[in-house]
């Protein structure tokens, strides 16, 4: 058991998503950036769908009751355990007793922490992850104890991976969306030179953006939408869907994030800057 | 059979969407969700389909396929005699609590309509609803049929937090909140029974392209059902319309 001892800001578990159910309103939730979970798991010789904690903003301080073996990724949250520095993407054996806790937001914005096996909670709808009100909670609470295989011997094949540098990079690499072409010169222009910041409307629905671009007129009958689809509000405000995101929209959808470019953009936060930049095969 | 002209777009790099004609259309509607039921025989069990008014989104769970080959084939699978097809179409019947200690704003929408409470619940219960989407929260469903003569508009202040089950009117919309949410709609009634149910097997009994029928059942009535759901042993009246 992993005991919670501090929640952190906002501390859920995720794991690839709950795929099957986009039909009757259901988002696929799952970790929000997913290249820094991959690498995490690797490490670990873990199953790609293996559970993990996805650590908002401030960190958690978390109490190992068995013995594993850890990997952390993602944002850089300066970890420490038992009060010892620790790295990202170095695999780490955590004892029982030991303390797992975080300090400064150096970069990025989610952390996560992986464990040997990955974390074993109740799937609803066939996921672990969090995503009320089908599961019973929003996110980990103070004192909850969250289970996990014993581990007591492992050898990695690999035990260290190089930091992320995708951390620094504010472009995200976008498709045309289903009504990109309804877009004039001057959107265009806006959207692809314009510098964007966050706003601090962010969260695992949805990313919106500071700067707007020029409004529009047009309405679309509902139709589905993804993580990382981009909307254009008649206002000319631009919302990009995350992970926890509606199924279906009325906007229209102007552009469509690359898979990595959702990763990045979940490193961002209020303020960040950031680009769009379209794909060329 | 009618034939559409339908439209291909590349969604991303997971996605197709089709579009048909730009119109709220029950011919429409139907066209989609028997292709979509070909769709479903044809390809394999990695891709998710997203019906709705006037498209589809096919949706791949993984990375590992060929959306260049996939959007090749799809118009000559729109080709294939779709009638050869069967797909049930379905009424349900959704029981519903006018009584005003759900129907909050059930006399207001009446008086700015008016008529009585009663002839408002009369007409909103006796006609049959279209399901043209399900998405926004789990179980939501887009119902298309509103009878002109009850359409209201939205409430100028949304409230902050709309029970579960909430049934609402705003502009040419009805519809339930499967969940407790923020909402603008202005509720007329209480929905007993869970529309989205994680918990069950199949958490959605309703489908895109179903029916729904109102029926307007006492407050007894209410509690009994509203129990029924809770232990799970609550089955929605379902009628077969084909022929």
């Amino acid at each position: 058991m992993l005991k919670v001892l501090k929640s952190g800001f906002f501390t859920t578990i995720q794991d690839n998503g709950r795929y099957g159910y986009r039909d009757k309103g259901v988002p696929v939730s799952g970790a929000m950036d997913m290249v820094s979970v991959s690498r995490a798991n690797r490490l670990l010789e873990n199953n790609l769908n293996a559970a993990v904690l996805e650590i908002t903003m401030t960190g958690p301080t978390l109490l190992f009751e068995n013995d594993t073996y850890i990997a952390l990724g993602g944002a850089w949250l300066s970890p420490t355990l038992n009060n010892k520095p620790i790295d990202n993407y170095k695999v780490y054996k955590a004892l029982k007793g030991d303390i797992l806790s975080y300090g400064r937001l150096e970069k990025g914005f989610r952390s996560y922490l992986a464990v040997k096996d990955g974390f074993k909670t109740t799937p609803v709808l066939g996921s672990q992850s969090h995503y009320y009100p089908l599961t019973a909670t929003k996110c980990i609470s103070e004192l909850q104890e969250i289970e996990f295989n014993e581990c007591g011997s492992f050898a990695p094949k690999i035990s260290e991976l190089q930091m992320d540098t995708y951390l620094d990079i504010n472009l995200l690499e976008v498709y045309q969306g289903p009504e990109y072409k309804m877009l004039g010169k001057k959107q265009l222009e806006d959207l692809f030179l314009k510098e964007f910041s966050v706003s601090k409307d962010n969260n695992r629905m949805a990313y919106q953006l500071n700067e707007t671009i020029t409004g529009h007129s047009k309405t679309i009958l509902t139709s589905a939408t993804q993580p990382g689809t981009v909307q254009l509000t008649p206002s000319g405000k631009i919302i990009i869907l995350m992970k926890d995101g509606q199924t279906t929209g009325g906007y229209p959808r102007i552009l469509q994030l690359s898979e990595e470019a959702i990763c990045i953009l979940a490193q961002k936060k209020s303020t960040d800057k950031l680009k769009f930049k379209m794909f060329k095969p | 059979m009618k034939s559409y002209p339908i439209t291909l777009k590349t969604f991303g790099e997971k996605a197709i969407l089709i579009e048909w004609p730009n119109k709220v259309e029950e011919a429409i509607l139907e066209d989609i969700i028997r292709f979509k039921a070909l769709l479903e025989s044809e390809l394999d069990a990695n891709f998710e389909f997203v019906p709705a008014y006037n498209s589809i989104a096919i949706i791949s769970n993984t990375t590992n396929f060929n959306l260049e080959k996939l959007e090749k084939k799809i118009p000559s699978l729109y080709e294939k005699n779709r009638t050869l097809i069967k797909t049930e179409k379905v009424l349900w019947k959704i029981p519903v609590c006018y009584d005003v200690e759900f129907g909050i704003d059930i006399r207001e929408v009446a008086s700015n309509l008016n008529m009585t409470p009663e002839e408002l619940i009369k007409i909103h219960s006796s006609h049959n609803y279209t399901v043209y989407g399900i998405g926004f929260l789990p179980g939501f469903m887009y119902l298309g049929g509103l009878p002109g003569k009850i359409e209201t508009k939205r409430k100028d202040v949304p409230r902050l937090k709309v029970t579960k089950g909430a049934v609402g009117l705003a502009g040419k919309q009805t519809g339930i909140y499967p969940q407790e949410s923020p909402g603008g709609w202005n509720i007329i009634g209480n929905c007993p029974i869970p529309i989205f149910n994680s918990n069950a097997k199949e958490p959605c009994f309703v489908n895109v392209g179903d029916k729904i029928k109102f029926e307007s059942i006492s407050r007894a009535e209410y509690d009994l059902h509203k129990i029924e759901g809770e232990v799970g042993i609550y089955k929605p009246e379902k009628i077969s319309l084909n022929a």
